[in-house]
């Protein structure tokens, strides 16, 4: 049986449905991302999965018990990497895995002989008697996803698991990630980062206003939804230009000052652009961003 | 959540020990301010007051005023112990450094998280009330062993208050808030509970008052019991402030549960 099945979730703050009718089943094994826009939903079918607030309607099954009947002893599998990170200010390094283990009544005598490997796996080796105070925004993170691993869980869901990290540190999360999976671990995960989700989940679904419109591998989708190549051309007197690359390109779109052109071939489009010195184009492959705003469009959400 | 779920009663378990170690373990790191913190102000008021005041007074009710004093201050010390924890601190664990949210992501339920705040922040009621009981005893103002069963009202005045405490804590937009309960609930209470003097002298319709507020049940029982008598209407004053912890936990519960869960 897959470790999470949901169907038909369904959920309302207030006056507003955040979640309407979301069906999910994420195999063992897989990297699923769910991705969307702020405010889409994503972080409240987490919560509606883990048994942390209560769905409307439909059912949920995690690692085989119904959730949130028993949502205690299904959390007793899964290990979360929250949003933001609430990691024991008051503690050091070594406690706080200690103490958080015994929320899984874990004895003292299980936990112990795990620190150590728990913090070679997040790169925290030696820094073990460290306060919490002292550690970057990456340290920080990798230890709450060490944290989350203390009960050797065979889910993880993760909540933008690389918000707010720069480049270096989110590399080495992705690295553990990809680690963790090898090691025949399911990672659920939220992320706005199509670049994250291209390279880590074996399978995504993009949700907006509370629905899943489109779930399937990242490539596929791509392949599927989108055409292949792009050609981005932004610089004076675009808006000129973008009226005769629709003679060359299926769909021409414009954001801001920059002009998007996607087709299956966008030569013909960069050679109308010569004897426009004054635009800057630049062609590459379609990606996983391109197809998500194409689905959820280019406005902003706040 | 359905209306049934908001209301329904809290299952306890023994998991909430471990928010409880976690608590102990933060406060070990830090007992001797906390210790301090936590005697300085009532020791200030039963000298200050009890020599001070005690040398124009003479006795009250058959007893020097310190000795009066004592029982009140012993009260009220638990009192405050509790409502510090159960508001400031646990608002802090709550909602500013989000640790509730951490261990309700382990296998822990939000009834877990609250009953572990509510017996730590009786035993901070409880450590309170020894510390100042070491020192009301040094000065010869406790009779033991009865002043042993002055301990367990502490405890229970510590259950009482974190109750009430928690329950506040749920309904708090920030620490300010705080301090329309120290001032207009708490104040209020340690006037009327016969800390500072007794009660019988006052108007029928304040006594009436003063007769539902949790302290002064508290404080009934403490004084008698830190001179070595059985205090009259024990019986009462134990129901009353079994009543003020469970109903303030229930409250504290149900408000929880509709801030986060809902």
């Amino acid at each position: 049986m897959s470790p999470l099945v949901a169907r038909g979730l369904r959920k309302r703050f207030g006056g507003d449905e955040v979640v309407c009718g979301v069906d999910l089943e994420v195999a063992a094994g897989e990297c699923f991302g769910l991705l969307g826009p702020n405010g889409a939903g994503k972080t409240t079918t987490l919560k509606l999965c883990l048994g942390l607030t209560e769905a409307d309607a439909g059912e949920i099954r995690l690692l085989g018990e119904p959730v949130p009947a028993r949502a205690r002893e299904a959390r007793a599998g899964v290990g979360v990497v929250p949003q933001f990170d609430n990691l024991d200010p008051d503690f050091t390094v070594a406690e706080n895995l200690l103490v958080y283990g015994r929320y899984f009544d874990l004895e003292d005598a299980q936990i112990a002989p795990r620190i150590p490997g728990l913090l070679e796996f997040a790169g925290l080796a030696g820094r073990a008697a460290s306060k919490i105070a002292t550690l970057s925004g990456g340290m920080k993170r990798r230890l709450t996803l060490a944290r989350s691993l203390v009960n050797d869980p065979r889910v993880l869901f993760m909540d933008e698991p690389t918000t707010g990290l720069d480049p270096q540190a989110r590399h080495l999360i992705w690295e553990r990630l990809r680690r963790l999976r090898q090691a025949g671990r399911t990672l659920i995960l939220t992320t706005h980062f199509m670049e994250e989700a291209e390279r880590l989940c074996t399978r995504v679904a993009i949700m907006d206003r509370g629905r899943i419109i489109v779930e399937g591998p990242p490539r596929a989708l791509i392949a599927t939804h989108i055409e292949p190549q792009v050609l981005e051309v932004h610089g004076p007197g675009v808006e000129a230009w973008m009226e005769r690359a629709r003679a060359h390109a299926p769909r021409v779109e414009r954001a801001g000052e920059t002009v998007f052109c996607y087709a299956q071939n966008v030569d013909a489009a960069i050679a109308s652009l010569a004897g426009h010195a004054e635009l800057v184009y630049l062609h590459r492959p379609a990606n996983l961003e391109d197809l998500f705003l194409k689905l959820t469009g280019r406005d902003l959400r706040d | 959540m359905t209306n049934a779920h908001l209301y329904s009663l809290p299952a306890l378990s023994l998991r909430s020990v471990a928010v409880w170690r976690r608590h102990f373990l933060v406060w070990r790191k830090l007992a001797v301010p906390s210790i301090l913190g936590n005697l300085a102000d009532p020791l200030l008021m039963l000298f200050g007051l009890g020599y001070g005041l005690g040398a124009v007074i003479g006795s009250v009710d058959g007893t020097s005023y310190f000795a009066f004093l004592a029982g009140g201050i012993l009260g009220s010390s638990a009192m405050y112990a509790a409502t510090f924890e159960s508001l400031y601190s646990a608002f802090s664990r709550m909602h500013v450094q989000k640790t509730w949210e951490a261990i309700v992501n382990a296998p822990m339920t939000l009834e877990d998280v609250l009953a572990g705040e509510w017996i730590w922040a009786a035993t901070k009621s409880l450590a309170a009330g020894l510390c100042m009981l070491v020192v009301i005893s040094a000065f010869g103002f406790a009779v033991w062993p009865q002043a042993l069963a002055a301990i367990a009202v502490v405890a229970l005045l510590g259950l009482a208050f974190a109750g009430l405490g928690l329950a506040i804590n749920a309904l708090a937009s920030g620490y300010d808030y705080f301090s329309y309960y120290m001032t207009l609930v708490l104040t209020p209470m340690m006037m009327l509970s016969g800390v500072f003097f007794p009660v019988d002298k006052l108007p029928g319709l304040v006594q009436a008052v003063c007769q539902v507020l949790p302290l002064y049940h508290g404080v009934a029982l403490v004084r008698p019991l830190l001179a070595g008598t059985m205090p009259e209407g024990a019986l009462l004053h134990v129901a009353v402030l079994l009543g003020y912890a469970i109903a303030g936990f229930y409250a504290a519960t149900v408000l929880t549960r509709r801030r986060l869960l809902q």
